[in-house]
């Protein structure tokens, strides 16, 4: 066997890759659910602790700060292993899938908050002002002006960062979620044939391929133009 | 005449800074005041403390008979009753001329959009710029954007109307149209009060001048009377100054 016939019988492997692709189109679908759920959860969080930052309650903020400064500063998978394997002995069990989603979920609110806030303080204090002096109550402007203004703003980064954390899904498979890459590891492991880590490759390539050009497209459609 | 906006004994600190202190103003029915004054002679800060924009440290401020500075009142609701332009336009860059003259129609006197719109768009034709309503402030020259700003106090029929520097941020070709809109809002019967350093139009159309210097007011009375014959020294220097202009 010369080198590359004994590299494409590892990783080209066409027996082992028909055997193995169902299973990676079960772990596709259930890494594009838990991206989407961590996305829905992660930004609705965020903006809503953007949100009540920008009412100005002291002690409330510096909660927020701590708690977005501790899920920035941790790496991801140790919240994911935390929330697994260590939450059980505290008498509450997650399954991989949740601990995934709630350590995902809270590591982008984290980041997703410190974008919206930047966003709301970056819209300028006229804008405040001019709303409040028709009498438009603190919520009312915020809504219908200054958010507008902000998110447009924070779009492009938050896009970035979304992306970013929503490749971590990989990180689920260290807590038994099937998902691309485990369920790619566990075909290795069956097979005795690391095609399915090729396999996992194109999936992961097909799903976020798109998000990312996507991602371009978004920076471009909003940037400010000058 | 009944006092509109009565303001007695005006404070305001800006940390160690003694911005106000103590300033009576009172503004008539109908009445234009003109209020003048160097830069940082609290004049800015005058005004916004008549709608609360700033917190005054002391003294008492009613508008149209609203106490402003109770804890009870209602803020959003004695707002409506005042309108404000601000040196920067201020508009939102999101919404079309028609939608920042809209909004707080909408949302503020809660009318229907049919209605609300209507009304924007008959106080955009006042200030003239009935053409531009479907333009989005980027679109609009900063005379046409502040004219806009008018509008969008004016919707909201005001009982009076505070102006802070209108025009100090625009090229001068584009003055005439805000003071334009101005002199008819004027001749419509609103009060006014004017921060500004237009004194051309203070001489042809204000009632009062104001001069105010390092948080006091130092003399006021009938334009002639303040800018031709000041009485006190700081008003001739202030005078001299911008009539070299």
């Amino acid at each position: 066997m010369t080198g590359w016939e004994r590299f494409a019988d590892s990783f080209l492997n066409a027996r082992v890759a028909a055997e193995y692709l169902p299973k990676i189109v079960e772990g596709f679908g259930l890494t594009v659910v838990l991206a989407l759920c961590i996305i829905a959860a992660g930004l609705a969080a965020g903006l809503a602790l953007a949100v009540v930052r920008s009412l100005g309650v002291r002690p409330l903020n510096w909660l927020i700060i701590f708690a977005v400064d501790l899920f920035r500063a941790l790496p991801p998978l140790v919240v994911i292993a935390l929330f697994y394997f260590g939450l059980p002995a505290a008498g509450l069990s997650l399954s991989g899938f949740a601990a995934a989603w709630l350590a995902l979920s809270l590591v982008l609110m984290a980041f997703s908050e410190e974008i919206f806030w930047a966003g709301i303080t970056a819209v300028p204090k006229g804008q405040w002002e001019a709303a409040r002096s028709t009498g438009l109550g603190f919520l009312p402007t915020l809504r219908l002006v200054v958010l507008p203004q902000a998110l447009r703003i924070t779009i492009p980064p938050l896009t970035n960062r979304t992306i970013a954390i929503t490749k971590n899904t990989a990180l689920a498979s260290v807590v038994a979620v099937p998902e691309i890459l485990g369920a790619a590891q566990a075909g290795v492991s069956f097979g005795f044939n690391p095609t399915p880590l090729t396999l996992g490759a194109a999936a992961y390539l097909v799903l976020f391929l798109p998000v990312v050009v996507l991602g371009r497209w978004i920076e471009t459609r909003f940037a400010w133009k000058r | 005449m009944a006092a509109i906006v009565r303001a007695h004994g005006i404070h305001k600190h800006f940390g160690a800074l003694h911005v106000l202190r103590g300033v009576d103003l009172e503004v008539a029915e109908r009445e234009l005041v003109f209020v003048i004054g160097p830069s940082g002679s609290g004049k800015s800060t005058l005004l916004r403390c008549l709608n609360r924009l700033e917190e005054p440290s002391g003294g008492r401020i009613e508008v149209d008979g609203i106490d402003m500075l109770d804890r009870r009142t209602d803020i959003n609701r004695a707002r409506q009753r005042i309108g404000m332009v601000f040196q920067s336009f201020n508009l939102y860059p999101h919404m079309t001329a028609l939608g920042n003259v809209a909004l707080a129609l909408r949302q503020v006197l809660k009318l229907p959009r049919g209605e609300a719109e209507g009304r924007a768009r008959a106080a955009l034709e006042r200030v003239g710029l009935a053409d531009r309503a479907g333009h989005y402030p980027g679109q609009l020259s900063g005379g046409q954007q502040q004219r806009v700003a008018i509008a969008r106090a004016v919707a909201l029929e005001p009982r009076v109307m505070l102006f802070d520097e209108p025009t100090s941020a625009l090229d001068p070709e584009l003055v005439g149209g805000v003071l334009q809109a101005m002199r008819e809002l004027r001749e419509s019967g609103m009060t006014m009060v004017v921060v500004s350093h237009e004194m051309g139009f203070a001489r042809a159309a204000a009632d009062r001048v104001v001069f105010m210097d390092h948080g006091l007011v130092v003399e006021q009375g009938a334009p002639e009377a303040v800018f031709g014959a000041p009485r006190e020294e700081r008003t001739r220097a202030f005078i001299r100054q911008i009539d070299r202009h």
